[in-house]
C-alpha cells in the first residue's frame, strides 16, 4: 500500500467558542482528486490554511509524506487585478520563479515555456493579462502555481466566478494535469456537478460533523441546501 | 553651447542622472503597488524634515531621510487598509506641512529658502551632495537588485505571493524605506513638492507600453532620464525653473502613452 501523501489526525480547531473541527480524520492517497464541500462558514478555509500550516491545530496531527516531500502549489479565491494591469501573461506566471535574481536562467525558461504549454497558455503568453478573458486568468493563476512544480495542488474555488463551458474548460485541465503528472488536488467548491464529475472523493464539512466518502456514493438530495445543484451541466459535443 | 562649463551645472547634470534611474525604477513598483499617494504624502513629509533640518543647522537632505524613513514605515502601515488609506494619509501628511512651516519659521529662513526646499534648485548641488546623491542612489539600486523578486512579486501579484508563502509584511516595510530614500533623494533636484512627478508619472507611461517588467523598467528610466536632461537645458537655456519643464515633459510623455494605450483598445 502507498503512503498516503497527507494524513489528518483527530484534529480539533475553533475560533473562540465555536468550534469548527472536532476529531476530524481523513487521507488523501498520491495523485487523488478530492473535492472539498460544505456551506459558507463550516470552515473549507480555515482547513486549507491549516493544511498549508498558516494557522496550527488546537489538537491533532496534520503529516505529510517524508519521500518524495510534498509541495503545495495553492491558487486563491480572490485576485484583484485591474484591467489596466500591464504585465503579459507570461510575465505574470514567471513571477513565482523561485530564485531572486532578476534575469532567468535557460532552466528558469524552459520551465515557464513547459507550464504555459501544460496550461494551454503558449499562443495567448504575450496577451495582457488584464485584458485576457476570465478563463485565461484563471489558467494564468494556476500556472503560475504550477511554476515550481508541486506534487499536490489546493484550488481555492477557482471556478466560481466563470461561466459553465469555462468551468469546465479549467476542470478538464485540472484533470489532465493530475492524470499525467500524478498531481494530486483539492479543489474547494460549492459546486456539486463539478466535483461529481472530476473529483474521485469528496471530503462534506457541515456544521455538525464531515462525511468522506466516494464520488459514486454522493447523495446529491441530502446535500445541504446551499449545495444543492440548480442545473446539469452537459458536456460539449 | 557652454552648459558643461559650469560646475554646477556639470553637478546638476550627474544628480539628475542618478536621481531619474532610480525613481525611474521604484517608480514602476509604487504604481505596482498603487502608493503614487503615499509617495506623494512622503514628499511633504520630506519638506517637514528638510525644514527641521534648517532649524537643526543639519543638512537638509539628512532631515529629509530622517523623517521619510521613519514615518514612511509608520504611515506605510496605517493605510495598509485600502479602505482607510486615502483618509490617513492626507491626515499625516496635513500634520507635515504644518510641522514643515513651523520649523522654517522657528529657523528665521527667509521664504527663499522654503521655495528651494519645495521647489528644488539646479544651482544648490555641490560635489559633496553629488557623492552624498550617488552613494544613497546605489544603494537604493542594489538593495532593489538583491531582493527583486520578492519586490516583483509581491508588487505585481500580492495575493499570489502570499500564496506561495512569501512575507509580504517584510517586503512591504523594505520597500518603504526603499521609496523614503528615493524620495529624499528626487528631491533634491525638482524639489520635495514635485519629487512625485519623477515617481509617478514614468512609470504610468511604462505601465502603458511595457508588457513585462524589464521592459516596464527600461521605459519608466527612459522617460525620467529624457525628462531630466532636456528639462536641465531647456532651464539652462531659457533661465526658468527646470521643474517647470521636468513637470511639462512627463506630462506629455503621459498624456502620449495614455492616447496611445486607448487607440490601440
Amino acid at each position: 500500500m502507498q503512503t498516503p501523501l497527507l494524513s489528518v489526525n483527530n484534529l480539533n480547531f475553533g475560533f473562540y467558542d465555536r468550534p469548527l473541527y472536532t476529531d476530524l480524520n481523513f487521507t488523501l492517497e498520491p495523485g487523488s482528486m478530492t473535492s472539498l464541500i460544505g456551506a459558507n462558514g463550516v470552515g473549507k478555509t480555515t482547513l486549507v490554511r491549516l493544511l498549508m500550516k498558516q494557522l496550527k491545530p488546537q489538537s491533532g496531527r496534520i503529516t505529510y509524506r517524508d519521500t518524495p516531500p510534498v509541495s503545495i502549489g495553492y491558487v486563491p479565491q480572490f485576485r484583484n487585478l485591474e484591467d489596466e494591469y500591464p504585465l503579459s501573461i507570461r510575465s505574470f506566471v514567471g513571477l513565482n520563479h523561485p530564485h531572486h535574481w532578476p534575469w532567468l536562467t535557460a532552466a528558469d525558461k524552459k520551465a515557464l515555456q513547459s507550464v504555459l504549454d501544460e496550461t494551454h497558455l503558449l499562443e495567448r503568453q504575450n496577451q495582457r493579462l488584464g485584458a485576457a478573458s476570465g478563463g485565461e486568468k484563471q489558467k494564468a493563476y494556476l500556472a503560475q502555481a504550477l511554476l515550481d512544480q508541486p506534487n499536490f495542488l489546493i484550488l481555492d474555488e477557482s471556478t466560481a466566478s466563470l461561466d459553465v463551458n469555462t468551468k469546465i474548460e479549467l476542470m478538464d485541465l485540472v484533470k489532465e494535469l493530475n492524470q499525467k503528472n500524478g498531481l494530486t488536488v483539492l479543489f474547494v467548491t460549492h459546486d456539486l456537478n463539478l466535483a461529481k464529475q472530476y473529483t474521485d472523493q469528496y471530503l462534506l464539512l457541515t456544521k455538525d460533523g464531515y462525511e468522506m466518502k466516494p464520488v459514486a456514493e454522493m447523495d446529491v438530495t441530502n446535500m445541504p441546501e446551499e449545495l444543492q445543484p440548480v442545473v446539469e451541466y452537459q458536456e460539449e459535443d | 553651447m557652454g552648459l558643461f562649463s559650469y560646475d554646477f551645472m556639470r553637478n546638476a547634470f550627474i544628480a539628475s542622472t542618478f536621481i531619474a534611474i532610480t525613481t525611474g525604477i521604484v517608480g514602476v513598483f509604487v504604481s505596482a503597488r498603487g502608493m503614487s499617494f503615499l509617495a506623494h504624502t512622503l514628499s511633504e513629509i520630506g519638506f517637514a524634515g528638510a525644514a527641521f533640518g534648517v532649524f537643526l543647522g543639519i543638512p537638509p537632505l539628512d532631515g529629509m531621510l530622517a523623517f521619510t524613513m521613519v514615518s514612511s514605515v509608520t504611515v506605510g502601515r496605517l493605510s495598509a487598509r485600502a479602505s482607510r488609506r486615502e483618509e490617513s494619509i492626507s491626515a499625516v501628511s496635513s500634520l507635515f506641512i504644518g510641522l514643515g512651516i513651523l520649523f522654517l519659521s522657528l529657523s528665521n529662513q527667509s521664504s527663499s529658502y522654503a521655495t528651494t526646499i519645495l521647489f528644488g534648485s539646479i544651482i544648490g548641488i555641490s560635489s559633496q551632495d553629488v557623492v552624498q546623491l550617488i552613494g544613497l542612489a546605489v544603494f537604493v539600486l542594489l538593495t532593489v537588485l538583491v531582493g527583486y523578486r520578492w519586490l516583483a512579486f509581491d508588487s505585481f501579484d500580492s495575493i499570489g505571493a502570499k500564496a506561495q508563502g512569501l512575507n509580504t509584511k517584510l517586503v512591504s516595510v523594505y520597500f518603504l524605506i526603499i521609496l523614503a530614500v528615493s524620495v529624499s533623494i528626487g528631491a533634491q533636484i525638482v524639489g520635495s513638492l514635485l519629487v512625485f512627478i519623477l515617481l509617478t508619472l514614468p512609470p504610468s507611461v511604462a505601465k502603458y507600453l511595457g508588457r513585462t517588467l524589464p521592459q516596464m523598467l527600461m521605459i519608466s528610466v527612459a522617460a525620467a532620464l529624457i525628462g531630466v536632461w532636456v528639462g536641465l537645458v531647456l532651464g539652462y537655456m531659457t533661465n526658468w525653473p527646470v521643474t517647470f519643464f521636468i513637470a511639462t515633459i512627463e506630462f506629455i510623455f503621459y498624456f502620449l502613452a495614455l492616447g496611445y494605450h486607448n487607440l490601440r483598445n
